[in-house]
């Protein structure tokens, strides 16, 4: 049934399937130019390499195998050496340390899940970062527990939005991580003052977003219901909510969007933990393939839990057309 | 009375349709508007919208009501329904005055009012679970309702996968499965192409024959009006008053092949020159002041006529 909708759905004026297969193609190609620019810029010597891997010193007494130094020195030393009839140094092209070749961090990428961490003191990649995802759900949760009620019912009271909804929006423009100290003090140092900070970044965004998609349903089906013999909380729990629901997944799932980027921020609070201690602390070591497989890491949740969201989404909502059109 | 172009005139009728008025007066008054009045705020002042409005509809009447656009028909309805609240005067069901909607007066919107969320059969369950039906009872009625409308087979779909005929029907079905006293419609064919909308004139008469129900139907379609109604309530613009409540004197039961007939017609003038009077059109007309001032875009020898 679910699958039939769909099918029905697709726009007839170009066939569907090559309208999907265009679809896939960009979204892969999307992907594939940023690649292909990091790939030129490490793999080919022309491009960039403003720096010198040192292979032999040569005469230069201070160059040291597998040093790195500027291009400039290099070439300055290698004219020394020549001058003085010395042996000039050898070295290659090379990127600064801080930008590692695709292949290295695709291999950090693997041994971060497969191999202990080299200092004794540093989480394990997937430790990290669970414990942030902990610090998103119990963040997203309960702002969902507070905005989402809150938001749907000053939707649907001019009354209580009156009331609520100035503040709100004064509220909403104080930086959350300006509360990073305060919560500190009254929650303390560990996960409590993160959790607060992604509760206060999300919260007040949610009331506003969620109270205006209810503000935008159509009048037409409250009117309907009303004629219908529906009497108050029942307009609410069944014809309101339901009406909205589409749109209020859709809204969730961009504000947990809104809930990763205030993570790094929170993380730092307090005690630094999760996956953005584990990024200070390798980019400390000057790993910075683990930082790259780090930050990576936090792009592919986030997108692929959107992308999990929307499916279920499709499944959970199929009477909403809109949805079929991402 | 004055109509001598035409040989007969709207007010004679034929002894069948007299005896069938008299029989209509005979029954009881289900909807009474009594010196009704509404007045919409707006930043230029009150804006009148229905002005002593004074009318009685009795029990299995059909009554539609015409205007010009922006005469207060939608308003009027929705008075009537309690989606409006009324400034002046009393809206009495059984002679009992309501205040605000309820299952008495079921509605039939001209845009697709379905809840998309739910399936066919459910919209229709709504409102019978709304008003302490058990779900089983709830769901018997919704699907006696569907057979009696057609739509049996479409149960278990969504609202969006039918056509805008289809739709209206579940929408009707979903009004009459609350056994309301009267049932109100605002242009509720008005979307649809003039097949189906013929169509679905004729199935709502089919209805109407064969269940307890009273209708009040707006519409600005005049040949609509006629066909359908028993009596028809024009209304006149700025601010919206009763004009006149016409008696159709075109028999039952209604064919489409009765619209060239003498009392077709003549109820037909009679209504035109109700709604667009031959001399002051331009004054009533709600657009007045604005004037096209069209320039010649193309090629003066690119010529369409
Ligand atoms: N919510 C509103 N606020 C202010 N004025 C309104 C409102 N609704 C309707 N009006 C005004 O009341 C008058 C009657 O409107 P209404 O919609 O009832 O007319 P109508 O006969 O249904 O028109 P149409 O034939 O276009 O459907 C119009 O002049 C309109 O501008
Ligand atoms: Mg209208």
């Amino acid at each position: 049934m679910a699958n039939g909708a769909r099918v029905s759905n697709v726009p007839n004026w170009l066939s569907g399937s090559m309208v999907a297969r265009k679809h896939v193609l960009f979204g892969i190609g999307s992907f594939l130019l940023p690649l292909l620019v990091w790939c030129a810029v490490s793999y080919l010597p022309f491009v960039w390499h403003p720096k010198v891997l040192i292979a032999a010193p040569g005469g230069a007494d201070y160059f040291q195998v597998g040093m790195l130094v500027d291009k400039s020195v290099f070439d300055e030393e290698f004219a020394n050496m020549q001058a003085q009839n010395l042996p000039v140094p050898k070295g290659e092209p090379a990127n600064p340390i801080y930008l590692p070749a695709p292949h290295e961090v695709a291999k950090a990428f693997y041994t971060s899940f497969s191999k202990a961490p080299q200092q004794k003191d540093l989480p394990w990649l997937h430790e990290s970062l669970w414990h942030s995802i902990t610090i998103i759900f119990w963040g997203f949760l309960i702002s969902s527990l507070i905005g989402v009620p809150l938001g749907v019912l000053s939707g649907t009271y001019p009354t209580l939005s009156h009331l609520s909804e100035p503040f709100i929006e004064f509220f909403r423009y104080l930086p959350a991580p300006a509360f990073g100290a305060l919560a500190v003090a009254v929650l303390g140092i560990y996960d409590a003052p993160k959790i607060a900070i992604i509760v206060v970044g999300t919260l007040f965004q949610q009331i506003l977003i969620i109270a205006n998609t209810t503000r935008k349903l159509d009048s037409t089906i409250v009117e309907a219901a009303l004629t219908l013999g529906t009497k108050r909380m029942r307009l609410l729990t069944r014809v309101v909510v339901p009406g909205i629901l589409p749109d209020l997944y859709r809204d969730q799932r961009i504000l947990l969007g809104w809930a990763w980027t205030y993570l790094i921020v929170a993380e730092l609070i307090g005690t630094s933990s999760g996956i953005t201690w584990f990024i200070t602390q390798q980019a400390r070591y000057q790993h910075f393939d683990n930082v790259y497989a780090a930050i990576m890491m936090i792009g592919i949740i986030g997108f692929g839990t959107d992308i999990l969201l929307a499916r279920l989404g499709r499944r959970l909502f199929p009477w909403d057309r809109s949805q079929k059109k991402e | 009375m004055n109509n001598t172009s035409i040989n007969k005139s709207y007010l004679d009728q034929s002894e069948a349709v007299r005896a069938r008025f008299d029989a209509i007066k005979q029954r009881n008054v289900i909807l009474e508007a009594r010196n009704l009045g509404k007045c919409y705020p707006s930043q230029q002042g009150d804006v009148e919208a229905l002005r002593d409005i004074n009318f009685k509809i009795h029990r299995r009447e059909f009554v539609c009501v015409v205007g010009p656009s922006g005469c207060g028909k939608s308003t009027l309805v929705r008075t009537l329904a309690g989606l409006e609240k009324h400034n002046s005067g009393e809206v009495l069901i059984d002679g009992k005055p309501v205040n605000g909607p309820g299952q008495d007066r079921g509605m039939v919107f001209q845009g697709y009012s379905l809840f998309p969320w739910l399936t066919v059969k459910k919209n229709v369950m709504f409102g019978p679970e709304m008003n302490g039906y058990g779900h089983d009872e709830a769901e018997r009625d919704a699907l006696l309702w569907l057979e009696l409308v057609g739509l049996s087979k479409f149960a278990n779909a969504y609202p969006h996968q039918l056509s805008g005929g289809m739709r209206q029907r579940v929408a009707i079905a979903r009004a009459l499965v609350n056994q309301p006293r009267i049932l109100l419609m605002d242009e509720p064919f008005g979307a649809l192409d003039a097949q189906t909308r013929a169509k679905m004139q004729s199935h709502l008469l089919e209805i109407w024959r064969n269940v307890d129900i009273t209708i009040l139907f707006i519409t600005h379609d005049l040949d609509e009006a006629i066909f359908l109604a028993d009596r028809i309530l024009v209304l006149k613009a700025h601010p919206g008053e009763v004009q006149e409540m016409i008696e159709v004197p075109v028999p039952r039961p209604r064919s489409m092949g009765q619209f060239t007939d003498a009392e077709f017609r003549a109820t037909k003038q009679r209504l035109e020159q109700l709604i667009h009077p031959p001399v002051s059109s331009e004054e009533s007309d709600e657009d007045k002041g604005i004037k096209p001032h069209l320039i010649r875009f193309t090629h003066v020898t690119d010529n369409v006529e």
